[in-house]
């Protein structure tokens, strides 16, 4: 009897089945490869001789890593979305839908009415190495995770299209204290959200639906969120052998191919295993031996003093850092000798720890060591500093510089390559000059190489040792992290070594700092006196591929790990006090912390507040944007925001009913600026104007599944949800122009709209079937001419209202008025806010965007984040309009752009001014204006900030970011920071 | 090196002294067009050298140097000619980049300036940048698009979309493998002849080249077994360029497709045809759109003789009609849709899917902005239309690997392999349906 082979070769297992001629499944078998996938793959073929001896049997491969093996074995390769059609067709006939998730990829198959299928594109990653990583992030198993997500009491919003964003959205929850069930079942909330927009994009899933793969196979909890989030209360499947489907649906699929003895085919894996094959590689990490010694004995010099802490006796100070995955601790005496110090994963919960190790320490230091002073660092520094009552918080940007400095005075250059982040800055005239951060979507870091070689499995000291001995790195590109797993996916499939692979990880995360976060051009840009630090450099692999890419020795302190802790330490010594005001021991051991999540009802953002309560009720909230919640009734009223008060100018624009009756216009994109200018034009002509409300999270997801690429940016996907949030409000005509160009105003040689902008309404019109039942007028108007505006819009409406040209001309006129009118008003403000600063001694950011970023729901909550530090918030356009216009070095076409330059020329010689660049995700023009923007700032001596925003809501970064800044202007005033 | 001169921008500029002994570096698109607009280049005296090299090392070098957030294509092209200019080939301070310059609303209008700021960046900004352009865009005395230049650049485009056309459709079906290779080549070389001589760029002379080229290639031995047929639209340097896609044609071949590639010439008419149209929304360019008219007219009646040589001597299928391209977009988006590929991108899915093309791979560099609108905006509302419509958007970049790619695509064909099936079942019932098919299709 033929037997019918499927073999199924994935991104981390390979699966073997076996089925007769009935289809029944005689044998199946899986195991993790890997990456060695041909030779497992043939350990797999060998185990089923006994069923295969006898007769011939055909043989299909699939899987996202067999497109090699088949290759080089000549043996029929069939896709395994497709593979996965073929078996639920056979054995599920009913089936409407089927969704899987598989190691990397997501894939859904609509069966029934119009057959369609479709994979996860390059940027997405909801699937299982996501929740592998996830569950790594959070020091749990996947069962673990699963475990907790059942006993979940809320779900927070994780931004879902990558796993990159996603790790930014959990990390300060976890720092924060958020439940850790809460936290597992909004993992899986954000899985499923990827699948419905990135890939069902717009159909709905419903009717039966066969859920397949492993994840949706092994963890309860996801499964729980699927039927919840669809609806599905019996249509759900969850059939058995569900992670098999694939392999099952290849061996169907052989059926009609050649037939081969089972020697024959295991001479054709063998021959495949033992193929060698081209790959990309680069020069090994290091020569000889001998190159490795003199590599390790160069590092092994630049070291700190230790002290005994059983016999010191003197003053001491206390330097934390609460990072993201992990925290330091550091305890030096008063010439910055180590006393105590440890590293270690916090597992999301640092107050445990730190307490720990607090008490550790009181009972070391005896009554021979006081402390004297204490500063906390990183991503829990408020958590922590108000657990413990610790003297005082530092950003981690100085933190850091000040450690460096300890060890090379000169230094004029830090990179610090931490689990999650990346920071580097350049340091001049003893200041911190510019600082750059790694973007959410570019951090291959630390914990992206520990993950890797846990899912190849091995520890990192041992994964690093192969690094070091690979004579050929693969070449994986650099990327972010989820394009790096696809590049070792193809390593892996052409056979590479661990050792090869585990070297080329190595080069990448370099190159990804170098090149695209530092974006260092060539080896000069990065200075002289080098100190790395973070403890990613603490992995030797990493640190010489740092030195091959830049060419040049520089300094790693064997403390590099703990840099943030041992600045803060150092901090602490300033300014001189008494007594630390940290918990005493005796108030130690009474120390008791809770906390519980709430949303604050203080405004429109409605923050996802975490409520820490210690001991004697005192409290810490934290997730908040603002003061509001706190209860404090100073609220920087009066610190000039411009953000709000053009959000309030525009949101109170008020019509009145009219003969036409409503027209609906989304308060979204360029409809932002243009409010002013369409609501005068037809309230003039007789509509009542209805808008649509301010962007919210759950408006945005009612527009969700519309949305045709998942890869634009934010605010163009928000206005799916808005279009729906108008037809709620009961409008049945919408107006929606088209854009190409728009106001000029003399800034560019060119006044054109971003291509989204421009075209954007068109785009709704063929992807939202709603608008097919109402009356959307979307016309190409040219709003910057007002005699071609006129015709234009006359063109259009005059077709579907009895208008006149006369009622046109009018309302028209209205519409210049009151265009002009808001400009006037933006400028008044800016004028005011800038004596008002001077006034009051204030410094002055120029939140310099588009005008759709005064969104609350695009800019979270940025222009209040600044006010509440006692910075006064600026737009660009309150201030672009008094600079001449001046040449560029890039193609300045682009209204909105071309403010830009101007408002970072006009702020050179304003010494209370500094700007920053609130960069949507996914902006491709940005990528133009940023280096621009940067090059006219750099020019003037000023520093370049730059925050990009997405869907994420944790504004984690931006605080940094804003704080290093202030931070940085501070030193700069005061003559930068002092010797020794 | 020549002496250095700038305008009042600033802009270093392309002198009459550097025309005679400077080399023109232009990156690489389409091999069979390029190399005929290389000989036109040469023609007028300019030294112009197509760069064809590939590698890694490209990718590497544009990655230093362009902000890794701007399209792909920009990053290809300026690691393309900065590997070239670090090769050691070049006498640097006797080299000059040229570049296509389309300035519209598009990022892409920027990738001059991009390769200026690089250049500078290497402190080499004594070399010239050259923008090559129709609509007057930065002007240089040492280089000067004139309309006799302008008249040959486009034989050389409708030449090379002649034989990229035929051999795409021989190719896959010839009965000895490296038949279509040897016509092609043949033709090439023929061609790369009489383009050392401006008198051979005549409507007559070429009426007789199309009827040459089309003869040959029907004279070749085809086993017309139906095969998977894959059109490829999308953003023009990833569609048409192997560095940019990967090798997308070769891979496309070896799964034993037939390659639809819509013709260069519908991007320059439809270029020209925004200024038309242009005038129609804005009332702008008056003068200028009447001029584009005419020369669109004139285009289409050169473009007449192509297709009228393909129904008169073989029975491949002929170019569509510009006209018709442009009618079949409407009820998606507007004519008016101009950045980028714009509506063009559009009304190429459609044109395929019209021609019985149902298998599409529409492509892009990641986070292409027109195309989140013309490209995979549009694809729900085709699909919609056209229920066997089988479209996959594909995105390229330096991260995006091969092998995700080629996964997607090989999805997109196994099902186009189990249409076809189906397809030639039916067909096998109703014969006479066939017919009318075949009919049809030589109507068009």
């Amino acid at each position: 009897m033929t037997k019918h082979v499927g073999i199924d070769i994935g991104s981390t297992t390979v699966k073997v089945v076996v089925l007769d001629e009935q289809y029944n499944i005689l044998h199946k078998y899986y195991t993790r490869h890997y990456s060695k996938v041909r030779t497992e793959t043939l350990k797999l073929m060998q185990d089923v001789k006994s069923l295969l001896c006898d007769d011939d049997s055909t043989v299909s491969i699939t899987g996202s890593a067999g497109l090699g093996t088949s290759k080089q074995a000549g043996i029929d390769f069939v896709q395994e979305v497709f593979a996965t059609k073929i078996a639920v067709e056979q054995f599920l006939p009913y089936a409407d839908v089927v969704v899987e998730l598989g190691g990397e990829d997501a894939k859904i198959i609509f069966l029934t009415g119009g057959t369609e299928e479709r994979m996860n594109g390059t940027c997405a990653g909801g699937t299982g190495a996501f929740i592998d990583q996830m569950a790594t992030l959070m020091n749990v198993s996947v069962t673990e995770l699963d475990e907790l997500s059942l006993k979940y009491d809320k779900i927070y919003n994780i931004a879902s299209r990558c796993g990159v964003f996603a790790k930014s959205d959990i990390q300060p929850l976890l720092n924060q204290g958020a439940k850790k069930e809460d936290i597992a079942a909004s993992i899986y909330q954000a899985v499923v959200d990827q699948t419905i927009t990135g890939l069902a994009q717009g159909r709905k899933i419903d009717g039966n639906v066969v859920f397949l793969g492993g994840p949706l196979t092994f963890l309860q909890g996801l499964k729980i969120r699927f039927k919840e989030s669809l609806n599905l209360t019996s249509g759900a499947i969850f059939p058995d052998n569900s992670q098999y489907y694939i392999a099952i649906g290849a061996a169907i699929h052989s059926v009609n191919n050649q037939r081969y003895t089972y020697d024959d085919i295991i001479k054709r894996l063998t021959d495949a295993a033992n193929a060698k094959t081209i790959i990309e590689t680069l020069p090994a990490l290091f020569k000889d031996e001998a190159e490795y010694e003199a590599f390790k004995n160069r590092h092994n010099i630049t070291d700190v003093r230790q002290a005994d802490i059983s016999t010191y006796c003197g003053d001491a100070y206390l330097g934390i850092d609460a990072g993201s995955t992990t925290t330091k601790m550091v305890l030096i005496t008063s010439d910055c000798k180590i006393l105590y110090s440890f590293y270690t994963l916090n597992a999301g919960e640092p107050v445990p720890i730190v307490l720990d190790h607090l008490k550790k320490i009181y009972q070391l230091c005896e009554d021979r060591i006081q402390i004297k002073g204490s500063t906390v660092t990183g991503y829990g520094e408020d958590l922590i500093k108000n657990a413990f009552n610790i003297d005082s918080g530092l950003v981690e940007t100085m933190a850091h510089f000040i450690a460096a400095k300890k060890f090379n005075p000169e230094v004029d250059f830090i990179i610090d390559i931490g689990g999650q982040d990346i920071k580097c800055f350049k340091i001049k005239n003893n200041a911190i000059d510019s600082i750059v951060l790694n973007e959410a979507c570019s951090s291959g870091c630390g914990s992206f190489i520990e993950t890797f070689a846990r899912a190849l499995g091995y520890d990192m000291p041992r994964f690093t040792a192969l690094a070091l001995k690979s004579a050929h790195p693969v070449n994986l590109g650099s990327r972010c992290t989820v394009f790096m797993n696809s590049s070792v996916k193809q390593a892996q499939k052409d056979g590479a070594s661990i050792e090869d692979i585990s070297a080329g990880l190595a080069i990448s995360v370099i190159k990804n700092a170098l090149y695209k976060v530092i974006r260092a051009r060539n080896a000069d840009d990065i200075g002289s006196h080098i100190v790395v630090q973070g403890g990613t450099f603490l992995n030797d692999a990493i640190l010489r591929s740092f030195e091959i890419e830049t060419g040049k020795h520089v300094t790693r302190p064997s403390i590099a790990g703990l840099m943030g802790a041992y600045g803060c330490a150092v901090a602490s010594m300033r300014p001189k006090k008494d007594k630390s005001n940290l918990l005493t021991m005796e108030q130690l051991n009474h120390f008791v912390h809770t906390s519980k999540a709430a949303t604050c009802a203080g405004c429109t953002n409605k923050c996802k507040l975490t409520i820490n309560t210690f001991e004697n009720n005192r409290r810490f909230i934290s997730g908040n944007r603002c003061e509001r919640p706190l209860g404090s009734n100073n609220t920087n009223k009066d610190i000039p925001n411009i953000y709000d008060f053009k959000l309030n100018y525009l949101t109170s624009l008020k019509s009145a009913e009219g003969k036409f009756g409503k027209i609906g216009m989304p308060y979204g994109l360029n409809m932002y600026e243009n409010l002013p200018f369409y609501h005068a034009f037809f309230t003039s002509l007789g509509f009542e104007v209805v808008i649509s409300d301010i962007s919210t999270r759950e408006m945005y997801q009612t527009g969700q599944h519309t949305i045709p690429s998942d890869t634009v940016c934010y605010p163009a996907k928000l206005m799916h949800g808005h279009i729906e949030n108008l037809l709620s409000k009961g409008v049945d005509t919408i107006f929606y122009p088209c854009m190409p160009y728009n106001f000029d105003e003399k800034k560019g040689d060119n006044h054109y709209n971003c291509p989204v902008v421009a075209y954007y309404p068109e785009l709704l019109k063929c992807n939202m079937d709603v608008l097919g039942g109402i009356t959307y007028i979307y016309p190409y108007l040219a709003i910057y001419d007002r005699r071609i505006f006129e015709l234009r819009i006359y063109q259009s409406l005059s077709k579907l209202y009895n208008i006149t040209k006369k009622e046109i001309k009018k309302a028209t006129q209205a519409a210049y008025d009151a265009y002009y009118e808001y400009k006037k008003v933006i400028l008044k403000y800016g004028q005011e806010s800038i004596k008002y600063a001077q006034e009051n001694n204030l410094d002055i950011i120029v939140l310099a965007g588009r005008p759709y970023h005064i969104d609350p729901e695009i800019n979270h909550g940025i222009d209040r984040l600044i006010t509440s530090l006692n910075l006064a918030v600026l737009s660009e356009d309150s201030i672009s309009a008094y600079v001449e216009k001046q040449p560029c070095t890039v193609v300045n076409q682009w209204t909105y752009h071309a403010r830009l330059y101007a408002a970072a020329r006009y702020i050179k010689d304003k010494e209370n001014m500094n700007l920053i660049q609130l960069v949507s995700f996914g902006c491709g023009l940005d990528a133009v204006t940023t280096d621009e923007v940067r090059e006219i700032l750099e020019k003037e001596g000023k520093i370049y900030t730059q925050i990009k925003i997405d869907e994420i809501n944790n504004l984690g970064a931006a605080r940094i970011r804003i704080r290093s800044l202030i931070a940085a202007i501070d030193q700069a005033r005061n003559g930068g920071l002092e010797n020794g | 090196m020549a002496e250095l001169i700038y305008d009042k921008k600033g802009r270093l500029i392309f002198t009459k002294e550097m025309k005679k002994d400077y080399t023109l570096l232009m990156p690489m698109m389409l091999p069979i067009h390029f190399g005929f607009l290389q000989n036109v280049f040469h023609l007028h005296g300019y030294n112009a050298e197509l760069l064809d090299t590939i590698g890694h090392e490209i990718i590497e070098e544009g990655l230093r140097d362009v902000h890794n957030d701007i399209c792909y294509p920009a990053l290809l092209t300026t690691g393309q000619l900065m590997h070239a200019i670090k090769s050691g080939k070049y006498d640097v301070h006797k080299t000059a980049f040229i570049m296509s310059q389309t300035g519209g609303g598009c990022r892409a209008s920027n990738y001059i300036h991009l390769i200026r700021k690089t250049l500078k960046n290497h402190n080499m900004d004594y070399i010239p940048v050259i923008s090559f352009n129709a609509v007057g865009l930065e002007k240089n005395p040492g280089f000067k698009m004139t309309l006799k230049m302008a008249v040959q650049f486009l034989y050389a485009v409708i030449y090379g979309d002649l034989l990229m056309w035929l051999s795409n459709q021989t190719k896959p079906y010839e009965v000895n493998t490296g038949d279509t290779q040897k016509v092609l080549d043949k033709w090439v070389e023929e061609i790369n002849v009489q383009m050392k001589s401006s008198k051979n760029f005549l409507p007559k002379k070429a009426k007789k080249n199309f009827e040459g080229i089309v003869r040959d290639f029907a004279e070749i031995k085809l086993d017309m077994k139906p095969k998977v047929k894959v059109g490829v639209v999308g953003e023009i340097y990833i569609k048409y360029a192997a560095l940019g896609n990967n090798n997308l044609e070769d891979f496309l071949h070896s799964e034993d497709a037939e390659v639809v590639v819509p013709s260069l010439l519908d991007f320059v008419l439809y270029a020209m045809y925004n200024t038309v149209h242009d005038y129609e929304l804005y009332k702008v360019k008056f003068i200028m759109s009447k001029v584009m008219k005419f020369a669109l007219n004139a285009i289409y009646s050169l473009q007449a003789k192509v297709t009228h040589s393909i129904k008169k001597h073989s029975t491949f299928r002929p170019m569509q009609k510009f006209e018709h391209i442009r009618a079949l977009v409407k009820g998606y988006v507007s004519t008016g849709n101009k950045m980028g590929e714009g509506w063009l991108l559009t009304a190429e899915m459609l044109e395929l899917i019209d021609c019985g093309v149902d298998n599409i791979i529409c492509t892009q560099p990641f986070g292409c902005l027109p195309n989140h609108v013309v490209g995979k905006g549009m694809i729900r509302k085709i699909k919609k239309n056209f229920p066997d419509s089988n479209i996959v958007a594909i995105d390229y970049d330096s991260g995006a690997t091969k092998i995700n790619q080629e996964n997607r695509i090989k999805l997109m064909l196994s099902t186009a392999r189990k249409n076809l099936e189906k397809q030639t079942a039916k067909a096998d019932i109703s014969a006479d349906k066939q017919a009318d098919k075949t009919h049809c299709l030589k109507a068009m």
